[in-house]
């Protein structure tokens, strides 16, 4: 299956929803749209809504840590919300939890990040 | 590997384009099939053949798009074997590229943990490679059959 993907903007926060497979063949295509994107809106919070993401492997972890270092540089913070169990897995294996936020949901990120 | 103690047995050339991961991965899904494997073995295994095809393309081939990655599946009563080789560059240090978080291409924003989860998804990974010759990876992985999925 091929990744979809749709961003919403919200002031410095760009909110990314993944639909599909995350792996290294549509990840070219991602990430140069998400850098565009973030570049071009200043983005500082970033939340990745993985509701939709049935399989990720580790180019997808690299993904994320390339946002989160972007972010960083801003003092942001990346999110990721809605992750099945398996992506969890992969996610906790990749030591990721440690700088990076887990919301249950995208309105639980973005509730953080208005109150915040 | 000896196909006569197994059950059953696919073998795949594919064409070292990273297109082909995902076909390798959907190959995968319908061959297993025949042993009703858990919701969570398939996705295990998935992620397994994923990280290692996509492996032989990005570093063993270093992207070139016109050699062949070549995949075995197999399984007997116990477990599935997957091999997955590439006659590409090799790799010098095996136990540097075993690290965890090691990479040689952290400029493409690779994460260094292919090995690690290829190692922690399958009851036992080798690894064989020869600078300048290729490497082949061999993977065993215990099933049970017939369990409630997931």
């Amino acid at each position: 299956m091929a990744l979809k993907f749709q961003m919403r903007i919200r002031k410095n926060i760009l909110t990314l929803r993944l639909d599909g497979d995350l792996d290294q063949s549509c990840i070219g295509k991602l990430k140069e749209k998400v850098a565009n994107v973030m570049e071009k809106y200043q983005i500082r919070y970033l939340i990745l809504n993985f509701d939709k993401l049935s399989f990720m492997d580790s180019t997808g972890i690299g993904f994320i840590i390339g946002r989160y270092a972007e972010v960083k540089k801003k003092n942001g913070m990346v999110f990721i919300c809605s992750m099945n169990r398996m992506v969890e897995r992969i996610f906790n294996l990749s030591g990721l939890s440690k700088i990076c936020f887990v919301a249950k949901t995208e309105n639980d990120a973005l509730g953080y990040l208005e109150v915040a | 590997m000896d196909s006569l103690i197994k059950n059953n047995e696919v073998r795949l050339e594919i064409l070292s384009k990273i297109e082909n991961v995902v076909f390798a991965r959907a190959v995968s899904v319908s061959f297993l099939v025949n042993i009703n494997p858990t919701v969570s073995f398939i996705n295990e295994f998935k992620t397994v053949i994923s990280e290692a095809v996509t492996n032989a393309i990005v570093h063993g081939y270093e992207n070139r798009t016109n050699k062949y990655v070549y995949i075995t599946i197999s399984y007997d009563d116990d477990f599935v074997y997957l091999e997955v080789e590439d006659k590409g560059i090799g790799i010098e240090n095996i136990e540097e590229a075993r690290e965890p978080l090691f990479t040689t291409k952290l400029a493409e924003e690779r994460a260094g943990l292919g090995f690690t989860i290829m190692e922690v998804f399958t009851d036992s990974m080798e690894i064989a490679s020869k600078v300048g010759v290729g490497t082949k990876l061999s993977f065993k992985k215990r099933y049970q059959s017939g369990e409630s999925n997931d």
